[in-house]
């Protein structure tokens, strides 16, 4: 035996042992409490195969799995000003940035990356939920600007992943005006005439749907996802009373007409895809046939429409 | 009788003592008493001049909120003339939260909007406590489209404490609601003037509050939750909206200092609901004031600026 194997194999053994660490290893489902393997869940794009609850990306999984080839050009976003209000709680804001830049190895909330889908090139931006509850502060909504003037400027077919629980409190009003600041950037890419499609993810709320968010072509929502401006605890607590079933859930916004489809997450890039073709924003695919023409459906035949997919369906 | 604010304690001390002086009315000596009277009234109005000078963000929060200061209807009564409100979203439903309306501002034709937070028991309820649900806010574009057709600027008064959070204002689509109105005010080819004349609270006023010039008054404040919403969300205590409206620099003058408002109106000594009729005076002077900075441009060029001005917001602070 060499030096080598004493030094080196301790080391790799503990890099398989800290792998093994039983919580990363199952993961519970959260509506049925099934066990799932995370490579499976994995495999099928968070989606839990049983239940076909739909877990949270991080945005760098969302991209992988919604780009060709798991392949995109990351869009550099602008730096902001730090900290402008000096502001503390319990702790300084500044060392909360901190932590949550360690844990993500992110900047800042918002990611943008340019790519293709199904091979038509798009620009997206994806809102992770893992940094400070995917809150919209200055660099986020920086991010969603550059996002969408780069998107402008490519002329490229804009795709919003949003997950947020609102405005960063620790920025204060400069947190507010992202909602005409990223809505001028809305209103500026308009001029285009370019599909602008929002991805409503679980959660959605606050700031974000009161502006960007709520502004798309078409907004499609994953199933399951609670979307809102006002969180449902303070709407409990003003009008006291228990709200009702399903309230603020993508079904739920589906019907009082917020929403246009709500798409399991394996149907997102073709429904896309197929979407910006329809606009104009990518020629059609020549092999395959027309798109089928969707018609408003009632209740009872509306299985026949892209939200619903059987998830056995889904696993193979 | 007047309402005096918990830190208002020394001034509403000494004026007691006025009161009682004057109820003795021709007793004692003249003379002596009425002495006594300016003497104690010079010292009321200085302590509340010093008050003034140095309010907290959280005391400003109650200047802002005083029941007495004056609101949107007394700002229309003053200022517009032959002011005229209009009814409905055409869709589902009126909203009091929201006043909008035609009328002329020194002469000239002009859309009003604005949040009513009502007067009385019976106003308040008619009102909604001017917390809007979404047919104000679709109201709200209805009037500023028409005023963008009719090429008359546009005047938002705002004073919510946020948007209605309620069951319906959800299933209505509040949040879709208030990202269309702000993004009226943007593609307004006139231009817009908003004043946040008491409280400016989180979207339910950016709806309206994005303009070519934002105006705020002395004390009123511009947040992106109310005290009591941060101090929950922060400290999962609403108790503590005290520190809430500290940390979270809500002020005009923190504001100003951001590059977030254009303008501040100074208040009387005392505040807007002392001397309301002064207060809706000054304000209309700075609302005249900036109309004027924005008087004959083309409707490109007023969106363009609008959209400048937004995006420099946070660049350099």
């Amino acid at each position: 035996m060499s030096w080598i194997s004493n030094v080196v194999r301790p080391k790799i053994r503990n890099l398989l042992a800290k792998r093994e660490v039983p919580e990363n290893l199952w993961i519970k489902c959260p509506e049925t409490g099934e066990m799932v393997f995370h490579r499976d869940l994995e495999a099928n794009h968070f989606v839990v195969p049983g239940s076909g609850y739909h877990m949270r990306m991080t945005g760098r999984q969302r991209f992988e799995h919604f780009f060709d080839d798991s392949s995109w050009e990351t869009i550099p976003t602008p730096d902001v000003p730090l900290d402008p209000l000096k502001f503390r709680d319990e702790r300084r804001y500044t060392d909360r940035l901190k932590d949550a830049r360690a844990k993500t190895s992110l900047t800042d909330a918002v990611m943008v990356g340019a790519g293709n889908v199904e091979s038509v090139p798009v620009v997206a931006a994806v809102q992770d939920f893992s940094f400070m509850g995917g809150s919209l502060g200055m660099a986020a909504g920086e991010a969603v600007v550059t996002a969408l003037l780069t998107a402008k400027e490519r002329r490229r077919p804009f795709v919003l992943f949003a997950a947020s629980g609102g405005a960063r409190m620790q920025e204060g009003v400069l947190a507010l005006m992202q909602l005409p600041r990223t809505t001028v950037a809305v209103e500026a890419f308009r001029e285009e005439k370019l599909p602008y499609i929002v991805v409503l993810t679980n959660p959605t709320t606050g700031g974000v749907t009161a502006s960007y968010a709520m502004l798309g072509d078409i907004h499609i929502a994953e199933p399951g996802a609670l979307i809102g401006f006002a969180g449902p605890r303070v709407i409990e607590q003003t009008i006291r009373e228990k709200l009702p079933e399903g309230f603020q859930r993508s079904e739920y916004l589906r019907e009082h007409g917020m929403v246009d489809l709500v798409v399991h997450r394996h149907q997102l890039r073709e429904t896309i895809a197929r979407l910006c073709r329809v606009l104009g924003a990518a020629p059609m695919p020549e092999p395959e046939p027309e798109p089928e023409i969707l018609e408003p459906v009632d209740e009872e035949a509306s299985s026949d429409l892209p939200d619903v997919v059987e998830p056995e369906d889904q696993t193979a | 009788m007047r309402t005096y604010l918990d830190f208002e304690k020394p001034v509403a001390d000494l004026q007691g003592k006025v009161q009682e002086l004057r109820s003795l009315g021709d007793e004692g000596d003249a003379v002596a008493i009425n002495d006594e009277i300016n003497r104690l009234e010079a010292r009321a109005d200085q302590a509340l001049g010093e008050i003034y000078a140095k309010l907290t963000p959280w005391q400003k929060t109650q200047v802002a909120r005083h029941p007495d200061r004056p609101h949107f209807v007394d700002y229309a009564k003053a200022l517009i003339e032959d002011f005229t409100p209009l009814a409905g979203d055409r869709s589902f439903a009126e909203d009091a939260a929201v006043v909008a309306g035609l009328g002329r501002f020194r002469g000239r034709g002009i859309a009003v909007i604005g949040h009513e937070k009502g007067s009385d028991t019976e106003s308040r309820l008619k009102h909604n406590f001017g917390m809007a649900r979404p047919e104000g806010y679709r109201k709200a574009v209805r009037i500023m489209e028409m005023a963008d057709r009719f090429s008359i600027p546009v005047l938002a008064l705002v004073d919510t404490a946020g948007a209605y959070p309620g069951v319906g204002a959800e299933e209505r689509g509040q949040a879709e609601a208030i990202a269309r109105s702000t993004e009226a005010c943007l593609q307004l080819g006139v231009p817009n003037v908003a004043v946040i004349i008491g409280e400016g609270g989180s979207g339910g006023a950016v709806a309206i509050a994005t303009a070519s010039k934002v105006i705020m008054l002395e004390h009123s404040i511009y947040t992106v939750a109310s005290p009591e919403a941060s101090a929950s969300i922060l400290w999962h205590d609403s108790s503590r909206a005290q520190d809430a409206a500290t940390a979270m620099k809500i002020t005009a003058q923190d504001l100003s200092r951001f590059g977030v408002i254009d303008t501040i109106v100074e208040e009387p000594v005392g505040g807007a609901h002392r001397r309301p009729e002064e207060t809706v005076k000054a304000t209309g002077e700075a609302i005249a004031d900036a109309f004027a900075t924005l008087d004959n441009l083309p409707p490109d060029e007023v969106r363009r600026q609008r959209r400048e001005k937004y995006l420099a917001i946070g660049r350099q602070v």
